[in-house]
């Protein structure tokens, strides 16, 4: 976490720990520290203080714009195909939508939305709805960045599309990898909803807001006391909001900055890398060619023949370089990519994907120290290798 | 040494892992996600995955997840489903041990710089008089597994620890609770892990990957006695659950025929025959191979904790081998293995053809 973010939430701990629901005066100061959060929160993001839901973290936030969307006012889903997203969202969203049975649109080698593809599936579900079989689709779900390669959608082209094919519909981005890396109040100014997570950022884990334009009507997960104008009650996180605001403001104010500083690093990672382990690529690469402008500078994704993610990151873990592969299940366990699969990696390489991610506390003297050890690494594995992969 | 131990979530591979601590070793747990499927308990599921990694937390070791989840379909869960549809009788727990334990894991700790891979097996690693290595019975008869880690060679026994053979099961338990772990109390594993009893058990296993067929019993004679629900569930030697109790004189299936849908049925005597074929032979090693073709004296044990048998010749023919027994036994399912000891110490084993 960012100091500045622990100090500022340290008070809502300890002397200022009420509940800004109350009547009282200790309880009006919570409720002022989370107004003020909120206008300001609501800057940065380029949306209006009344828009912005607080909620537990990204998961949340993406389960209230979909199922938010997805329902009427009484709870009741409005049918099959109401929710369509990408086919490389994060499984807040993808889950959801799934459970709803909701299409998923292809995308390209890069992981960008094939817009083709999505309008097919809108125009289809457009002619259901009007021949009276369906609901319509009433939200269209592409996250702004890429949690695992790190790719930015064309979201005011996606904007257009489902303006023009799905005028009922809302367009919702989870914004959680996008906040540090992009001007979110800009790339995401066409979007209705739009979800961040504190701690991709330097908050702290367990807080979260959903944006929600005005217009954009989302119907509550669950009821209770009325907080966030009822769509979602229960007692705010008032410390984590405190800090996920000053967490924001200073990646803001350094975000310019720090795109260039990390995307030096960025690129000396992986040049460092390419040249001096063979049979690696960069996972986006499109018949050998690289365009990194399409992604953010905090996520070098490669995939290297003939070993395997799990048994290298747990030799780099023992040199203490910290990477990922995919994503994690509950059991602790690694799994098969979607992102890897949905732009067609092949599985044996994807099996050798590396995840390495940069951030404001990343230095050259750590991208350089992950160069001297991921070779040697590979190389050990390599020797081992019996599957002849 | 640096020896990663396999914990399955269990109390004997957690009192393995607090000995080899205890031993000075350096320890890494690791437990291996193998289904993601709906289980019991068995190996594979996350509250296992969780118990592994707070006796971990508790012991002051590092614990990691390995997701050998392909090669466990491909290498168990497929061979065991296929063996069914055949008419067979597969052990996946053999086959688990053969690819995963001792192959997959083996190599990975191995690529990881360990000396040495440990699991909580009830069995101890024995040295011959000329140095070679042989799994030898653990000391708790009733909890002895050097039957299903019969395919291990002495090669592959170099790099293996078993720590907990010298233990009775009671003595794991008292080990566990005063170190108080978690797992002190905790229930052995029963049966296929990968098959759940409250998700309907083995029928519902394999009637959702298989068709089971139902077939009809015949006599020696050809005279149809009665029905089964499914021929692919049909174990050779088997006498429950074919509906031919109460006449007094009990009646086993002698002969599964698939494709037929009919299991032929008869009396205990009908099920004796002197020998049996085996495939997927492997030996300790050359010396244990060469004595048995050499005619040494040997036993051999037909399911995990059966008594052994009296064997008159073992004919090793590279990965088969033909074995004739001193006095005529009941036939043993194809699909289960069949494990030669020289005492104590196993020598090799196959399965049955």
């Amino acid at each position: 976490m960012r100091p500045e973010a622990v100090e500022a939430m340290l008070p809502f701990l300890t002397e200022r720990y009420a509940n800004p629901s109350g009547a009282h005066r200790a309880a009006r100061d919570a409720r002022r520290a989370i107004d003020e959060a909120r206008d300001e929160l609501a800057d940065l993001l380029g949306v209006a203080p009344g828009d912005i839901i607080f909620t537990s973290g990204g998961t949340e936030a993406d389960n209230l714009a979909v199922f938010g969307a997805a329902r009427n006012a009484d709870r009741e889903v409005l049918g099959e195909g109401v929710v369509v997203c990408s086919a490389v969202e994060h499984h807040a969203v993808l889950d959801p939508v799934a459970h709803l049975g909701g299409p998923v649109i292809g995308v390209d080698q890069q992981g960008r939305l094939d817009l083709d593809h999505l309008t097919e599936v809108l125009r289809e579900q457009h002619g259901r709805a009007a021949s009276g079989d369906g609901p319509g689709v009433r939200l269209v779900s592409v996250m702004a960045v890429n949690n695992e390669i790190g790719t930015i959608q064309p979201l005011d082209r996606i904007a257009k599309l489902v303006r023009r094919h799905a005028p009922d519909a809302l367009l919702h981005t989870d914004a959680v990898q996008a906040f540090c890396w992009t001007d979110i109040a800009r790339t995401a100014r066409d979007a209705n909803l739009l979800s961040v997570s504190a701690h991709k950022f330097g908050g702290p884990k367990g807080v979260g807001a959903l944006a929600s334009r005005a217009g954009a009507t989302v119907h509550a997960m669950q009821l209770g006391g009325g907080q966030e104008r009822g769509r979602r009650p229960g007692t705010q996180n008032v410390a984590g909001i405190v800090a996920m605001t000053v967490a924001a403001r200073i990646t803001a104010a350094e975000r310019e900055s720090e795109i260039l500083r990390i995307g030096a690093l960025r690129d000396r990672l992986l040049d460092g890398l390419v040249a001096t382990v063979s049979d690696l690529v960069e996972t986006t690469a499109v018949g050998g060619v690289v365009d990194r402008s399409q992604q953010v500078a905090g996520i070098a994704h490669v995939c290297i023949a003939g070993v395997e993610s799990e048994a290298l990151l747990f030799l780099l873990e023992r040199e203490g370089v910290f990477a990922s592969a995919a994503s994690s299940c509950s059991s602790g366990a690694m799994e098969p990519s979607h992102v890897l699969a949905a732009i067609g990696i092949d599985p044996g390489l994807a099996a050798g994907s590396l995840r390495l991610s940069l951030g404001h506390t990343t230095t050259e003297a750590e991208i350089d120290h992950a160069l001297a050890v991921i070779p040697g690494a590979v190389a050990q594995l390599r020797r081992f290798d019996l599957r002849g992969s | 040494m640096q020896v990663m131990v396999a914990m399955s979530g269990g109390v004997d591979s957690s009192v393995a892992a607090a000995m080899l601590r205890d031993e000075g070793h350096e320890v890494v747990g690791v437990t291996l996600k193998l289904w993601g499927g709906e289980s019991d308990s068995g190996c594979c599921s996350v509250s296992d995955v969780d118990d592994a990694r707070r006796v971990a937390q508790q012991l002051g070791i590092d614990h990691v997840v390995f997701n050998f989840g392909d090669e466990f379909l491909a290498e168990v869960v497929d061979p065991y489903v296929a063996d069914h549809a055949a008419g067979r009788t597969p052990n996946p727990c053999i086959e688990c041990n053969r690819h995963l334990k001792f192959d997959r894991l083996l190599v990975r700790a191995r690529a990881l710089g360990f000396d040495a891979i440990a699991t909580g097996h009830h069995a101890g690693v024995a040295t011959t008089a000329s140095g070679a290595r042989r799994i030898r019975r653990g000391v708790d008869p009733a909890k002895d597994q050097s039957y299903v880690l019969h395919m291990l060679t002495s090669e592959q026994l170099a790099r293996v620890l078993l720590p907990i053979g010298d233990l009775t099961k009671a003595e794991v338990r008292t080990r566990a609770e005063a170190l108080g772990l978690r797992t002190a109390a905790k229930p052995d594993s029963q049966d296929v892990c990968f098959i759940s009893h409250a998700g309907g058990g083995r029928s519902t296993f394999l009637g959702s990957r298989i068709a089971l067929r139902p077939g009809r019993l015949v006599s020696t004679a050809g005279e149809e006695v009665g029905t089964v629900d499914a021929v692919e569930l049909v174990t050779i030697g088997q006498r429950r659950g074919l509906g031919l109790a109460g006449d007094g004189s009990p009646r086993y299936a002698l002969a599964v025929d698939v494709a037929g849908a009919t299991v032929t049925v008869g009396h205990a005597e009908e099920l004796l025959q002197m020998g049996e074929s085996l495939r997927v032979v492997t030996w300790v090693d050359e010396e244990a191979r060469a004595e048995v073709a050499a005619g040494a004296s040997v036993t051999a044990q037909v399911s995990a904790h059966g008594a052994p048998l009296a064997v008159a010749a073992v004919m090793p023919d590279g990965d088969r081998a033909t074995l004739r027994w001193q006095q005529p036994q009941r036939r043993i399912a194809p699909g289960q293995s069949i494990v030669f000891y020289d005492s104590d110490c196993v020598l090799g084993g196959g399965i049955v053809v």
